[in-house]
């Protein structure tokens, strides 16, 4: 189950999340952003290194 | 937009157009692809540079140069600013008009370039890298080429894509936001300013670029670790909202920059990394324009002669090539940030202090590393061999 929100509007697609991704989950286009479920272990990294609190740990996943 | 080229670039940033550029002179085919729709923007960078690191790559005009620097301005934690003049002249660029200047120079040299070209996977021919799949305009294409480079940037996966290890650290990433504000009314056109200390930007630090006029970028950047608790952006609205409360933004801009040595591997069959993809930013100051086009024209350079005298295991001399040019001085950086990192409020209130005993006219950036590292000789070694030899 993916637990790693997305706060719509907010991102400002930066890559930073992209950077440090050890399991390469996460798709950054020009105004475009996913998270694979398949591949996301919810390791939450990417919610640490957001550098404007875009991505958000919920335990109760996400769509 | 061919099907087989000699060369794809993957980014259109200083390090993309700046191979693309030496490889063209030498006389290949070459593509670049840019995935946002326009070069130069957005402008995820606080753009400060020296004319020593931009001199060889683009006659300094000042288009795009808002503002030139000689001086560099330590702020305490308690506020106490130390003033010390640089021994080169330094420059806050704009990069949009810079970057598309550089394109331009590219362009001229005979390269393709298209933008909101996003390249979303590799071909293979056995092991080897053979060239790309792009998603341009909503049509999926595949386009061959000889070797591709991949300046992508932060967010780079092409080189995963070709197994190579790019994914850092979250702790070894410093997260950074910049809002570009005018009515900043108390700095000094020609002077960097930084401020350090935990309560400003634990791990790393925050800056104040001047722009021209009462502009300035104003941004920080702190640890992975440190943004665990709390964010980038908290920490530039508290520092705004107590320093700057009534200037305006203009811009701001959000960014990751890898404070780490360069990759271990950046050259693979087929396949060369320049740039902040391959990690060639100064892990000690974050800086990654001048060593991004340094990386970039040496990569070019060994990307064109290996094509034209048909020796693809002369691609991989590159890694060599780069870690004597910058590679292994930014090993010794990452030594210093290493040194510095930790430092407590009162550990930079003490170098504060200790600087102002100095005379101006006697301060020097080595010197502030030299106070800073005092009690530890081997770090002092590494200050020498940075600052005080040729």
């Amino acid at each position: 189950m993916l637990m790693i929100e997305i706060t719509p509007n907010k991102c400002d697609y930066c890559g930073t999340c992209v950077s440090i991704c050890p399991e390469d989950a996460i798709e950054l286009k020009e105004a475009d952003i996913t998270i694979s479920e398949e591949l996301c272990t919810n390791c939450s990294k990417c919610v640490w290194s957001c550098p404007i609190e875009v991505l958000k740990f919920n335990k109760e996943g996400v769509k | 937009m061919k099907n087989n080229y000699d060369i794809i670039v993957v980014g259109g940033g200083p390090a993309g157009s700046v191979a693309a550029r030496y490889a063209a002179e030498k006389g290949v085919s070459v593509l670049i692809l840019e995935k946002d729709r326009e070069i130069g923007t957005p402008v995820r960078c606080a753009e400060g540079t020296s004319h020593e690191g931009i001199k060889d790559f683009i006659d300094i005009d000042p288009s795009f140069i808002d503002a030139t620097i000689n001086k560099f301005c330590l702020v305490s934690p308690e506020g106490e600013r130390i003033e010390i003049s640089l021994d080169q002249v330094g420059y806050i660029l704009n990069r949009k008009v810079f970057d598309f200047k550089l394109a331009q120079m590219a362009a001229n040299a005979g390269c393709e370039i298209y933008t909101k070209a996003y390249v979303n996977g590799l071909l293979f021919d056995n092991d080897k890298v053979a060239g790309i799949k792009v998603d341009y305009m909503g049509i999926q294409k595949e386009i061959k080429a000889k070797v591709v480079i991949a300046a992508d940037g932060v967010e780079s996966r092409v080189g995963r894509w070709a197994g190579i290890k790019t994914y850092i650290d979250f702790r070894d990433i410093d997260s950074c936001v910049q809002y570009t504000a005018s009515n900043v009314n108390d700095i000094n056109e020609d002077t960097l300013y930084f401020h350090f200390g935990q309560s400003y930007a634990p791990g790393g630090y925050l800056w104040i670029f001047p722009k021209g006029g009462n502009n300035a970028n104003i941004g920080l950047g702190v640890s992975g670790a440190a943004g665990k608790k709390k964010s980038a952006l908290s920490y530039l609205n508290d520092f705004m909202n107590k320093k700057y409360p009534d200037t305006a933004i203009l811009t701001t801009v959000a960014g990751g920059v890898p404070c780490v040595p360069t990759l271990e591997k950046i050259a693979a069959p087929g396949i060369i990394l320049v740039g902040d993809a391959a990690r060639q930013t100064n892990p000690l100051t974050g800086g990654g324009i001048a060593s991004g086009m340094i990386g970039g024209s040496i990569g070019g350079k060994i990307a064109a002669e290996s094509i034209l005298n048909n020796k693809p295991d002369f691609l991989l001399s590159y890694e060599k090539a780069w870690d004597d040019r910058l590679g292994k001085r930014h090993v010794i950086f990452n030594n210093l940030k290493e040194g510095i990192y930790n430092f407590s409020d009162k550990d930079f209130i003490k170098l504060s202090k200790a600087m102002s005993k100095i005379p101006y006219e006697k301060r020097s950036i080595g010197g502030l590393f030299q106070k800073a590292l005092m009690n530890n000789p081997k770090l002092l070694i590494d200050v020498a061999k940075l600052y005080f030899t040729k």
